[in-house]
């Protein structure tokens, strides 16, 4: 008898996402799928908003990244302005800009880390369930837990003295910044006490790093084997193929570390990628038009910007880079659960660059803003935390928006997530009679390595639920289970 | 005594909300000593398994679920708090409610720069996905909501006072700059 499986985040009753996995008679996996199951329309309805409008109205697509469509945004409308496609910021501008998005990037990342992350890795992928959350860790590793609450306090407090606000801030204006940082500020971030100041942040993110990697080598044949696919990956680039996450060129590279997207322009991206819409989820689904679409689709995120970029410009992440990168002979890295070490090293870089940032007197500048001769069209790219977002606009000469496309990370992320679903249920339940929570349980760890933006909600504060529902041909009830 | 029990959900919201809660930092570890938490993502408890004191709802209600979501909080939770101006008033995701759910759609499906090729017109519309709401509705149009915290999201602060006052219940002081917009 087949069989139709429903893997159910508690999101699904909270409109968000849902696996579905259909076996036949004999037990083999026929199809599986994720679907997003949210729709808001942004695209539609910031039609007719002063242009001005959208870094503020857009951000508040995410409360877990907003800097990131704050400054997709504005960098799409410093197109608009006049003020270039990115690079012709004033200095003070762009590094007010660049400090908040590595604040971001430091809070985001320790995030996913420290509440979502560590515990699997403290407690054993199929430890207790009741333990394996932030609250379980508090109570049995507090310092860890104060570790985890601090640096996720200190990135929030580089984005309140940037934007204004740690959600939903407004520092970021088209063509620039609308504040600079006062010294009072710096000095807060670079002597603040402990555990509050730049050297601690950077000597915490080591330790992460460190209790990832203990972890890794002592469990090497899961983390590398673990839903293991070749794939393309898709980052922005410095020009001369640094990593960074602020500004830069597109990138692809395929499996094999062959350039299939070569350092272009993204003003053009439009010529390049495309989005597929599948009936079965509100989320598209993007690839590489020159590929097509069955072979065109790529990763984004830490992993795929560790496989794009060549070096990274700080020292310390740059050390780790090298030993990562030795793990794959410099090759491109395809080891899903390697995402979580790659988010480590980005967040030692993203301390690095903090602390570097304070250090540079631009910060402190008057020169906020540059306007010149008015577009009527821009795209503004940025790596968010989750991978490379896409913000395109096109205005009227009233200056109301009347054309708004976006791709957002975790869309990018769309087919990959699909993929790991379906290796992991292969891998795990062909054949079997009974699906265990263990096994539902590894659809989620490959779901959770993505950190998908879109089921935030348990991915920003404890494990994912998953309810499972074995459903026979005549849609009766066969089994039913809750993870716990 | 018992400690006063805690349930929050998202709907149509951002996580916002659920991020400012977390904005209460170090204060987290003693909320934990003075609460205990049910239906939440903070605990990954799926359905009600006890009664609730303080239901927090971030978002309001774009679909099917997210009605079927805040009755059941109402049903088990003596005191609703909608949290953050989605759930208070539709939020900026009620941008749409002046516009036809179709060409919303059809804009993010059919209209837009990187879906030229979908020829065919293909839609979302399986029946995996829940029936989206003609409008975006605030949450006490749908049920009895007792207590509104403003805000985009509401400051840490301010969610850290309303529920030390609730579990205290001690009257919680309201200086202006909580009860202004953001």
């Amino acid at each position: 008898m087949s069989k139709k499986i429903t893997i159910e985040p508690v999101t699904r009753v909270e409109g968000h996402g849902k696996v579905t996995i259909h076996m036949d008679a004999q037990g083999n996996i026929q199809q599986s799928r994720l679907h997003i199951v949210e729709f808001r329309g942004f695209e539609r309805f910031v039609q007719g908003r002063p242009y001005w409008e959208a870094p503020v109205l857009v951000q508040r697509l995410c409360g877990i990244c907003p800097v990131s469509h704050h400054l997709a945004a504005a960098k799409a409308l410093d197109v608009i302005v006049g003020a270039g496609t990115g690079d012709g910021l004033t200095p003070t501008g762009e590094k007010m800009r660049r400090l908040m998005h590595y604040g971001q990037f430091f809070q985001s990342h320790a995030l996913h880390f420290f509440h979502l992350s560590a515990p699997d890795f403290l407690f054993g992928v199929d430890g207790d369930p009741a333990k394996r959350n932030i609250i379980g860790i508090a109570l049995t590793n507090p310092d860890l837990a104060v570790q985890g609450v601090m640096m996720r306090k200190f990135g929030q407090e580089i984005i309140r003295a940037t934007a204004g606000k740690k959600i939903h801030g407004t520092g970021a204006i088209p063509g620039g910044i609308n504040k600079n940082l006062s010294i009072e500020e710096r000095d807060e971030f670079l002597k603040g006490a402990d555990p509050l100041n730049a050297d601690k942040m950077v000597s915490w993110a080591e330790e992460a790093l460190d209790f990832f990697k203990k972890y890794y080598f002592a469990n090497k044949d899961f983390v590398d084997n673990f839903s293991y696919f070749p794939s393309n990956h898709l980052s922005l680039v410095r020009k001369d193929g640094a990593l960074d996450i602020y500004h830069g060129v597109l990138r692809a590279v395929d499996a094999d570390g062959k350039k299939i997207l070569n350092d272009i322009d993204y003003q053009e991206y439009d010529k390049y990628i495309e989005e597929e819409v599948r009936s079965w989820s509100y989320m598209k689904f993007p690839y590489l038009k020159e590929y097509g679409k069955d072979k065109g689709w790529y990763r984004v995120g830490p992993l795929a910007r560790l496989n794009t970029a060549d070096f990274i410009p700080t020292p310390l992440a740059q050390k780790e880079f090298e030993a990562y990168k030795a793990l794959t002979n410099g090759k491109p890295n395809n080891h899903c659960l390697h995402m979580h070490y790659a988010r480590l090293i980005e967040t030692l870089h993203a301390a690095e660059m903090i602390r570097e940032l304070l250090h540079d007197p631009d910060l402190l500048g008057d020169d906020l803003v540059i306007k010149g001769e008015k577009q009527k069209e821009g795209v503004g790219l940025i790596e968010a935390p989750r991978g490379t977002l896409f913000h395109h606009y096109r205005i009227n000469d009233n200056d109301q928006i009347e054309m708004a496309n976006l791709i957002v990370s975790t869309t990018n992320n769309n087919e990959p997530m699909n993929k790991a679903v379906n290796n992991v249920a292969k891998s795990v339940m062909t054949g079997k009679e009974v699906i265990t929570e263990g096994m539902m349980n590894a659809v989620e760890v490959a779901i959770r390595a993505y950190d998908p933006c879109l089921s935030c909600a348990t991915h920003a504060l404890g494990k994912m639920p998953l309810e499972l529902t074995l459903v026979g041909p005549n849609d009766e009830i066969l089994d039913r289970k809750r993870s716990h | 005594m018992s400690k006063p029990v805690i349930a929050t959900t998202s709907l149509a919201g951002c996580f916002g909300c659920h991020m400012s809660l977390l904005d209460i930092d170090e204060r987290i570890l003693t909320l934990i000593e003075l609460v205990e938490f049910n239906k939440s993502p903070i605990d990954d408890i799926k359905t009600f398994t006890k009664p609730v004191d303080i239901g927090l709802i971030e978002g309001g209600c774009c679909n099917s679920e997210n009605v079927e979501v805040l009755k059941s909080f109402r049903k088990n939770c003596k005191i609703l708090v909608s949290l953050g101006e989605c759930a208070i008033m539709g939020g900026l995701p009620a941008l749409r409610n002046g516009i036809p759910i179709e060409e919303c759609l059809h804009e993010a499906y059919i209209g837009g720069p990187t879906v030229q090729l979908n020829k065919d017109g293909i839609m979302p519309n399986d029946d995996e996905l829940p029936m989206l709401l003609d409008k975006v509705y605030p949450c006490h149009e749908i049920v009895k909501i007792d207590y509104f915290l403003p805000g985009c999201p509401p400051r840490a602060d301010l969610i850290w006072d309303a529920l030390v006052a609730l579990v205290t219940g001690d009257p919680m002081k309201l200086p202006y700059e909580v009860v202004k917009f953001d």
